[in-house]
């Protein structure tokens, strides 16, 4: 995903600049031919998280249109009251983009397991949230974003060799996109996770007639859009390669609950907990029950 | 009006302003009039006419508790009518006790907590060296201030990109929450940190108008951030203010604010 989108920033760049990337010394094997290409719009911020975000608000206070690149916690957490009081604040044209979301670095440990980032991020107003699951979208939501006046998050993972590319549905921020059509249950997922998601529902398509819901854009959401999506269906289960408390599953109770929707729900991600446990992304998506295997168990238990 | 009479006019409105609203930080407030009165009146190029032009210069209150004495500059210099003050810390106003650029017209940039100014400040004057603009970023922090992480890290970025269109004044007045800089964690030796870090340094006394604009036109940092330790006593122009941490806290009772004006007013009307 961060190939496409250093694609669409080139590409971008090439007639805008304005646009300025700004990274925290990392990015490497991948921003040097944009460096070599756009040397005034490219800085490297070095290893300082705080200064980097008030720095590259001032530049979008000065008009320029900021994308700030970092591994997930980083670029979230350790510099979160930059985010809120100088880019929220100012509503300032500043892009976060993360490297890493879920547990795209999951045998470096938990320091690298990005979590908690929407869950977060999701708290500051003014923000747009960003979580797309396949290569092709994270291109069409780099050309977006720069039209959408504010801060952004934009959560990126490695391409996985099962990524889908719906070519047949444009992807459009704010409007989540129908990638399996069924009857009885709708899966809501986000983040790459979407495509084990899709996996599991093809996997159980003889059995049970799933839906599969890519809930690309965490904030701003419509929410009519998704309620009458969700009162179409018995069973609504989320999925996010996050903490369950405060992201994409925490999104969809708040508006079935607020909306009296009649519907059996389930959330599905790590339960409040951090992650002891050493192995890679496949792993970990298993053993917090995520994986294509484990979502097509949970269907296969659902009691319609 | 020079920047003399904007100092004493500043002075008394923040009293008032802090005994209506019955506001703190009236100390912080106080020790960087003079330095406020000097840039908006003789230094920078931002007037109530230019504020949205791209050529204009940029000033943020890092240290945003200290933000009565700004508010009060800027509508003594005209940027929104005198009586707005009134408003200060009043229920249902945009005037916060930390700066706030909502509904204000002539703040830059909303402050409060600690440490974010000079990193916004050194974006801005990076902006206009890749712009080839003739705007600079001027940013007051706190000496306090200084003990943040992140200004440290913005200057390290600036003196790495020779922003010489930066200038940071500290505002030395060597106190802050419980007691000196000093005996809290110490800052000293400053100068010779910020020189350390690439920066040019010069040192002046932070109420001398001379020395002040003196230090704002020097043109010697050659390629260097400029950081300028302005020396200044806190609460400085009431004396029963002056040097006193619990000034930091508390707001001048009826009584107070009539003995404050007057020894405002008496060493106005002697100079």
């Amino acid at each position: 995903m961060r190939a496409k989108f250093i694609e669409a920033l080139t590409y971008l760049a090439s007639s805008n600049k304005d646009i300025v990337l700004v990274t925290g010394d990392l990015g490497f094997g991948s921003f040097e031919q944009f460096e070599k290409k756009f040397p005034g719009q490219y800085f490297n911020a070095g290893i300082a998280e705080q200064s980097m975000i008030g720095i590259a608000s001032g530049l979008a206070k000065a008009g320029k249109i900021v994308f700030v690149y970092s591994i997930g916690n980083f670029v979230t957490m350790r510099c979160l009251e930059q985010i809120r009081n100088d880019a929220c604040y100012h509503d300032l044209n500043v892009n976060l983009v993360s490297q890493g979301g879920g547990f795209t670095y999951g045998a470096l440990g938990m320091s690298h397991h990005a979590t908690e980032d929407i869950a977060i991020m999701r708290a500051l107003p003014n923000m747009t949230i960003c979580a797309p699951s396949c290569s092709k979208d994270t291109y069409d939501a780099v050309l977006q974003l720069i039209d959408i006046k504010g801060p952004s998050y934009l959560r990126l993972e490695k391409a996985n060799t099962n990524e889908h590319s719906d070519n047949s549905l444009s992807y459009e921020i704010g409007i989540p996109k129908m990638l399996k059509e069924g009857k009885d249950i709708l899966l809501i997922a986000t983040g790459g996770v979407v495509n084990e998601v899709l996996d599991a529902a093809v996997t159980v398509g003889d059995e049970l007639n799933v839906s599969v819901f890519d809930f690309h854009t965490i904030k701003p959401i419509n929410h009519h859009i998704i309620l009458q999506e969700i009162k179409k269906y018995k069973y609504v289960v989320s999925i996010e390669e996050h903490q369950v408390n405060g992201g994409l599953g925490s999104l969809i109770a708040e508006i079935i609950a607020e909306n009296n929707v009649d519907v059996f729900f389930k959330r599905l991600g790590i339960n409040d907990e951090l992650i002891t446990l050493v192995g890679d992304q496949a792993y970990l998506r298993d053993n917090i029950g995520i994986d294509k295997n484990s979502i097509v168990s949970f269907l296969r238990n659902i009691k319609l | 009006m020079n920047s003399t009479e904007l100092a004493y006019r500043v002075r008394k409105h923040a009293l008032v302003m802090v005994n209506k609203g019955k506001s703190s930080h009236i100390g912080s407030a106080l020790s960087m009039v003079d330095i406020l009165a000097v840039l908006y009146n003789d230094f920078l190029n931002i007037s109530p006419l230019n504020i949205a032009s791209d050529d204009r210069d940029y000033f943020i209150l890092s240290k945003g508790h200290g933000g009565a004495s700004l508010y009060a500059t800027l509508a003594v210099k005209g940027f929104f009518p005198v009586h707005e003050l009134d408003k200060h810390y009043q229920n249902g106003t945009p005037f916060s006790g930390h700066v706030s650029h909502k509904g204000i017209p002539g703040v830059e940039f909303s402050t409060g907590s600690l440490g974010h100014g000079l990193p916004v400040a050194t974006g801005l004057a990076l902006a206009s060296k890749i712009d080839n603009r003739n705007s600079r970023a001027c940013v007051i922090v706190g000496d306090g201030e200084m003990m943040e992480g992140s200004n440290w890290e913005a200057l390290m970025f600036a003196a790495h990109h020779k922003l010489d269109n930066l200038t940071v004044i500290i505002d030395r007045n060597r106190l802050q929450s419980f007691t000196d800089t000093e005996n809290t964690v110490a800052l000293e030796p400053l100068d010779s940190k910020l020189n350390a870090f690439g920066c040019y340094c010069l040192e002046v006394d932070g109420h001398d108008h001379v020395e002040i604009l003196k230090a704002l036109n020097n043109k010697d940092n050659d390629g260097r951030v400029k950081v300028i330790i302005a020396n200044t006593i806190k609460g400085k122009g009431v004396s029963y203010m002056e040097n006193k941490v619990v000034w930091h806290y508390k707001f001048p009772d009826d009584e107070q604010l009539r003995a404050a004006l007057n020894e405002i007013d008496g060493d106005f009307y002697a100079s």
